[in-house]
Order: structure tokens, then sequence, then C-alpha cells
């Protein structure tokens, strides 16, 4: 049987990978409604709207499991990392709570208009409402990824007496890492969400929708995924560079290097084996990562060895940057022969439709490959030379553990399920009925003897 | 420090700890209200085929409030786990399975109220008892550790006799403030049955009130003291006799209920508010400034001054506005739930 350390990390890990799916699409997608409903109030192009009533009730559905299982998160700290809160807490506390204050409830309590308010608010008021909690989404990714650079790239603190106490704020929430981590994760929510919103279009499409509101959707999405793939890429290098100045090992175990090295290759496969310290399989071109990573051909890339018993496990770190990677090209790829076929033939062929389809959640695909290459990559630390996360471990034993990470498997295992029969469930009725095209609908008794009814009773 | 406190002349740094566990305390009352009248529509939902309409409706009137309600619980742990760090570890670790419990029950309903407007109709009904189980499992988790917090985190069989007990207590009390908010916000026959239901609930929650006054002062023998120590007895037991007369007066008035033209149709809502209140204050005053029982004051268990700084600066200027808003959403969405419309 595993023991508390690996059971909490488990635990941790599926709570986190499973609560990260659905906040990586709501906070571009905030954005996206909010464009939707403002170009509705501007031109009154009934288009807008109809797009706008779909996607919100996608929307409500994405909140709605990141809500449940982010309250999960907030237990998680106390229940299973006691050491987190006892050494880093007077820094971790304050960042978790100002996220509290300025965001969660402001998300939560204009949800409520924005959801049931529409017609009993003015329509700039509503509008005004999307705005908020999109800003809220924001607030939320701007606090919870500043405690985590911090957890990175620790600064802005001293440690008296074993606990860390915080020399200056600007520090601690500026750090090195952050502005780089921010913006990789909200470029990363906007593909996310704009892959998203072109496959469940090109899915109601593919399924015989006549209508205009889906084809809209579609074209935002793959112009959006065409704009931000490329700049993800910028970023990330960026964002790499970084990680080489403050966490070199990080990027020795991403590339692969085992002993520090001028003109490193780049490798574009191999298997990292860390008890011979070597890589097998290695295909790789030569002198790649020293110039990326240096951006000279034979600049040095320190190697693992250099950090021996105090580097990450190597093979997830290094698979998982494979994966981010390859998903980031293919993504870019299709958005561009999408919008590519889109401006030749005013309609992407089928089988193109098809492709967009399977490419609905690559977004979450290289999301959680990406998470798991930058927080892997940080151990043995929980916190970058200041805590380890075997001593932050709780002392509760491991049944406990154990029997709340099989209960947690199983909901999300049946959550999972039921989103994605959801989903399909709602572009199918998309295709057969038409969504109000304004704000009332003009007769009350009509509606209800729509298939749909039920739908529409709630968000 | 007890003692000191009492005497007054508090540093700067001593009443942080203070301001804290009152924000704390208000955090924890908005919830149990808040939330409670949600997860009380939940327990009260009528599971029969025929009255689908009325758990439509029962579930519309929490609609636009149910997410905003959550967060309180959110602050309330937030507040806990930044201002009293150790308190939080060791409260949560001694919960542990009861927490994870409820954290499933709330996961339960948050989705099942979304999925079941969503789902195909055939699934509705599924949602909809994954709704009213995930509020049960909810109300009785949290009435449990809260049994289990009196007892000092004891695990013998009379202590968790007791924590079931509270349990249907907490239950019991959720149901009363929902079937009260039902009252409130329906009409006709749906308001006539949330009438009888409130009336029970308020009788079972007037029972395990009483049952948890008596045994908390029995087995806290510093809850005893505090509470039958002459003067301060004569002005204590204002609590208990007002909550005693509020639920007589609200049982003999639910009796009366609906009246012509809607009339009182708000009071026996406010009326279980005020319950709550006198129960939370009752409780507070029993601990208070021990944050877990007979084991931690809040002074021990709170964090270094400067972080208490730094988020009192913020918590100072943003749950006004919390507060502000949340009034905006209630004006917005007031009136009879039967007359709202969606998106």
């Amino acid at each position: 049987m595993l023991d508390t350390l690996a059971l909490s990390r488990v635990q941790f890990a599926a709570n986190m990978s499973f609560h990260i799916l659905f906040p990586t699409i709501t906070i571009a997608l905030c954005w996206l409604l909010f464009v939707f409903k403002l170009r509705y109030d501007q031109t009154d192009n009934p288009v807008w709207m109809r797009a706008y009533r779909f996607w919100v009730k996608v929307f409500a559905l994405n909140f709605a499991l990141g809500v449940v299982s982010g309250i999960t998160m907030s237990f998680q700290f106390g229940t299973n990392w006691p050491g987190f809160m006892e050494t880093v807490g007077n820094i971790a506390g304050p960042l978790l709570g100002y996220e509290v204050l300025t965001a969660f409830f402001l998300e939560a309590t204009f949800l409520g208009i924005m959801l049931f308010g529409i017609n009993r608010v003015p329509s700039w008021l509503h509008t005004l409402s999307i705005l908020v909690v999109a800003i809220g989404t924001m607030l939320s990714t701007f606090w919870i990824l500043a405690l985590n650079s911090w957890m990175h790239t620790p600064d802005g603190f001293e440690m008296r007496e074993g606990v860390a106490h915080v020399t200056s704020w600007l520090d601690v929430i500026f750090n090195s890492s952050f502005p780089y981590r921010f913006t990789h994760m909200l470029i990363a929510s906007g593909l996310t969400a704009s892959f998203f919103v072109a496959g469940l279009s090109a899915y109601r499409i593919l399924k015989g929708d006549e209508k205009l509101a889906p084809r809209l959707a579609l074209k935002t999405g793959l112009v959006m995924a065409a704009i931000l793939a490329p700049i993800q890429a910028y970023v990330g290098d960026l964002h790499g560079l970084n990680s080489l100045e403050n966490q070199p090992q990080k990027i020795a175990a991403m590339e692969g290097v085992w002993e520090t090295e001028r003109g490193a290759p780049l490798l574009l496969f191999a298997i990292p084996d860390e008890e011979q310290r070597t890589n097998h399989f290695a295909i790789g071109i030569p002198r790649l990562a020293s110039l990326i990573l240096t951006h000279e051909l034979d600049g040095e890339v320190r190697g693992l060895n250099e950090f021996e018993g105090n580097h990450p496990p190597v093979k997830p770190v290094f698979f998982g940057f494979r994966i981010m990677v390859g998903m980031g090209m293919l993504m870019l790829v299709t958005a561009w022969t999408g919008c590519y076929l889109l401006r030749r033939r005013g309609e992407l062929p089928r089988w193109m439709l098809r492709v967009m389809v399977g490419m609905t959640f690559s977004g979450w695909v290289a999301t959680l490959a990406g998470w798991y290459v930058t927080e892997i990559g940080r151990q043995p630390w929980l916190v970058t030379g200041v805590l380890r996360t075997a001593d932050a471990v709780t002392p509760l034993a491991p049944g406990n553990v154990q029997l709340s990470l099989s209960l947690y498997l199983a909901v999300y295992v049946i959550l999972m399920y039921a989103y994605i029969h959801t989903l399909r469930v709602m572009a199918l009725k998309a295709v057969k009925m038409e969504e109000f095209e304004t704000e009332t609908p003009s007769s009350e008794a009509a509606i209800t003897n729509l298939p749909g009814k039920a739908e529409e009773g709630s968000a | 420090m007890n003692t000191e406190f009492l005497a007054g002349g508090l540093t700067y740094a001593e009443w942080l700890p203070v301001i804290f566990i009152g924000l704390m305390g208000m955090a924890v009352l908005i919830y149990a209200i808040l939330d409670g009248y949600d997860l009380g529509v939940g327990i009260l939902l009528p599971m029969d085929s025929e009255h689908e309409p009325q758990r439509d409706i029962m579930i519309a009137s929490i609609g636009p409030f149910w997410d905003a309600n959550e967060t309180w619980l959110v602050l309330a742990i937030g507040i806990l786990l930044i201002a009293f760090p150790s308190a939080h570890s060791m409260i949560l670790m001694h919960l542990y399975i009861p927490a994870a419990i409820m954290l499933i029950g709330l996961i339960m309903r948050g989705v099942a109220f979304d999925f079941r407007a969503k789902a195909a109709v055939d699934l509705k009904l599924t949602w909809d008892r994954t709704f009213k189980a995930g509020s049960l499992l909810t109300t009785l988790t949290q009435g449990y550790m809260l049994g289990q917090y009196i007892m000092g985190f004891n695990t013998e069989w009379n202590a968790v006799a007791f924590s079931c007990l509270s349990a249907l207590g907490v239950t019991a009390a959720y149901s009363y403030v929902g079937g009260a908010w039902l009252v409130m916000k329906t009409e006709e026959e749906l308001q006539r049955r949330a009438v009888s239901w409130t009336k029970n609930a308020g009788r079972a929650t007037f029972i395990g009130v009483v049952a948890v006054s008596i045994v908390n002062p029995l087995v806290n023998p510093g809850v005893f003291d505090r509470w039958f120590t002459y003067p301060l007895v004569m002005f204590v037991l204002l609590i208990p006799a007002a909550t005693f007369a509020i639920f007589v007066f609200n049982d003999r008035l639910l009796a009366r209920l609906p009246k012509e033209n809607d009339r009182y149709c708000r009071v026996p809502f406010f009326l279980s508010v005020t319950i709550f209140l006198l129960c939370f204050t009752g409780l507070a005053f029993s601990f208070f400034p021990e944050i877990v029982p007979g084991k931690l004051d809040i002074w021990e268990a709170a964090s270094a001054t400067e972080s208490l700084s730094f988020i009192l600066v913020g918590t100072a200027i943003v749950v006004p506005l919390i507060l502000a808003y949340t009034v905006l959403a209630y004006r917005v969405f007031h009136g009879k739930a039967s007359h709202l419309k969606y998106h």
C-alpha cells in the first residue's frame, strides 16, 4: 500500500487536475460571452444573442463544476498539507484570502445576475455583470498564480525560527516567474476555450445544424486560436528561459540533459533512465537545445548530475513537456489550416469539421501536461529551497487518505462521464431547436411546448 | 490571556486575532443562514413524480443565490486558514473523513443543480435525487462536525452518539430556515406545504437545540462555569429564554399561515434567522476566546501580525463591497420564485 505522502500527492494532483479543467475553459469563455452580448447590444443582430444563449448554458455547467471542485481544494491544505501552512502560511494565507475576497464573491454574486437576471435588470447591467464575472475569474487566476509562482520562485520574505515572514508584499506577489506563468496560463485558457467552442460548434454543424450561430462561434474560435497559438509559443519560450535562470534542474529534466554540456541537442524522443542516469533510444537535433535555451549554438546547458538527489523525477517532466509542445504545435497547425480553409471556401469541409471535433479538448491535454511539467519539475520541493514536500504532509494514517481519495476518484469519473454526455445532449438539442432570438420570448405558451422546455428551466 | 482580555488593555497585535475571530464568526453565521436555507430547500424536495413542477420552483427559488451562499463557507475556512493556521490543521485533521464526505455532498448538489436542467429529460429525476442526497449528506456531516467540535473531538461512543444527535439537529435547523424561505418565496399549494414543513422542522429543531444546550455545559465544565456564574447568569440566560419565546411564537404564527394577501409571509424566515443568531451567540459565548475547545485559544493559534494586517486592509475595503452587491442581488431577485424567468 502507498504511504500517506504518496496518497496525499495523488489526491492533491487528482483534485487539482480535475479542477483546472473547468476554470481553464471558463476564464476565456466568459470574455467570449461578454463579446457576444456586447455585439448584440450594439448591432441588435439576433445571431449574437442565439450564440450567447447556447454558450451561456455551457458556461454555467463548466462554472458549476469549477466551483464545487474548487471548494474541495480550499480544504486540502489543512487536511493533507498542514506543514505548508505552518511554514509559509504567512504568505500563502493572505494570497488565498485575497482570492476569496476579491474574486470568489464577485464571480458568484454577479453570476446569479448573469444567468438568471436577463429579464430583471436593464440590458446594460446584464452585460456589465458578464464583464464583472470575467474580471472576477481573471482576478482569481491572478492571486492563485501569484501564490503558485511564489512556490516556484520565492521572494520578498525572510525565515525566522523556521517560519516564513514577509518583508515585501510586492516582491511576494510579483516574484520573478509570476508574469510569465500568469500570461502563459491566461493564453492557455484562451486556446482551450477557443478549441472547445470551435469543436462543439463543428459537432453541431456535422449533426446537420443549418443555423448561423454555430458557424459564427466556430469562426470566432478558429480565429482566436490562430492568433493565440503563436503568441503562446513565444510566451512559453520566455517562461522556459525564466525557469532556466531560477530552476535549472527543471529545464535539465525537461530536456533530458544528464551531463552539463555545450551545444546540447534538442531531444525529439528518448526514454530517460534515472537509474543508469542516461537516455535510451535518443533522437535529437544537434545543438538546438542550446540554441533555444541560451540563444547560442554552443551555449552551456547544466545537466541533472549537477543536482543529484535534488532534482525532479525525469520521466514525467521529460514526457509531459513533449506532450505539451506537441499538442501546442498541433493546435497551431489546425487553427491555421482551419482559418485558411474558411477564407478560401467560406465553410469548413466535413473532414476538417471532424478534425475540429477531435481537437475539442486538446487544450485540456496541453494544459494538464504543462502543469505536470512545472509542478513535478519543482519536486522534491514544495516551496523551492524553503520546504520539501515530504516535510509538509499530514501525520494521518494512510487509510484515511485512501478512503477520501477513492471517494473523490469515483465522483470525478462519474462527473466527467455526465459532463461529456450532457455537452452532447445540449449540442444535439441545439441542432433541433432555435435559441430565442430576443431577450423576451414572444409567447410563453409556445415555449412550454418545445422539447427543450426543461432546459430553459434553469442554469 | 483570557483575564487580560476581559480587563481590556490589549495591544494592536493582540486585537488582531479578536477582530479575525469576529470576522470568522460573521462568515460562519452568514454561511449557516444563507447556505442553510438553500440546503434546507434541497432536503425538503418532494421526490414523487407528480411534484416535479414544485421541485422546479423550489430549485428556482435558490438558483441565483446558492453559488454565492457557498462562498461564505470558503471565506470562513479561508479565515481559519489565514488567521489561525494551527487551529485549521488541528480541526481538519480530526474531522478528516466527515469533511471529505461533506465535500462530496457539496459536489453532488452543486453539479446536480446544473445537470438537472440540461441532461436528457429521463435523467432529471436522478439528478433531483442527487441534489436531495447531496444536501442531506452536507447537513448531516456539518452537524456531526459541530457535535465533534463541541465534544473536543472525542470519539468514544457517547460523544459519537451526541454528534449524531447534533447531525440530526443541524439538519432540522436547515430544513426550518429552508422551509421558511419557501413560505416567503412561493405561493398556493407549494406555500401551504412549505408552512407545514416549516412547522415540523421547527419543532425538531427545538428538540435539537434543547439537547445541545443541556449536553454542552455538562460535558464542558468551563462552559458550565461560564453560563452559570452569578451575576452574569441573569443576563446570559436571556439568550435561551428569547430563543424559546421565538420558537413558540413562530410555531403559533405558522399554524395561521398563509393569510390573506400573503401577509406575514416573510416573518417565519426572519424569526428562524433570529434563532440562528441566538444559538450562534450562545455557542460563541460558550467557547470564546478558545478556538479549539480546551486546547487552543485565538492568540496561540494566530498568524504573524504583519500577515493579519495585510489581509485586514483588504477585508475592511472588500467586505462592505461584498455585502453591498449581495444586497443588490437579493433586490434584483426579490418576489415570488414562480415569477422568475431564466437566461
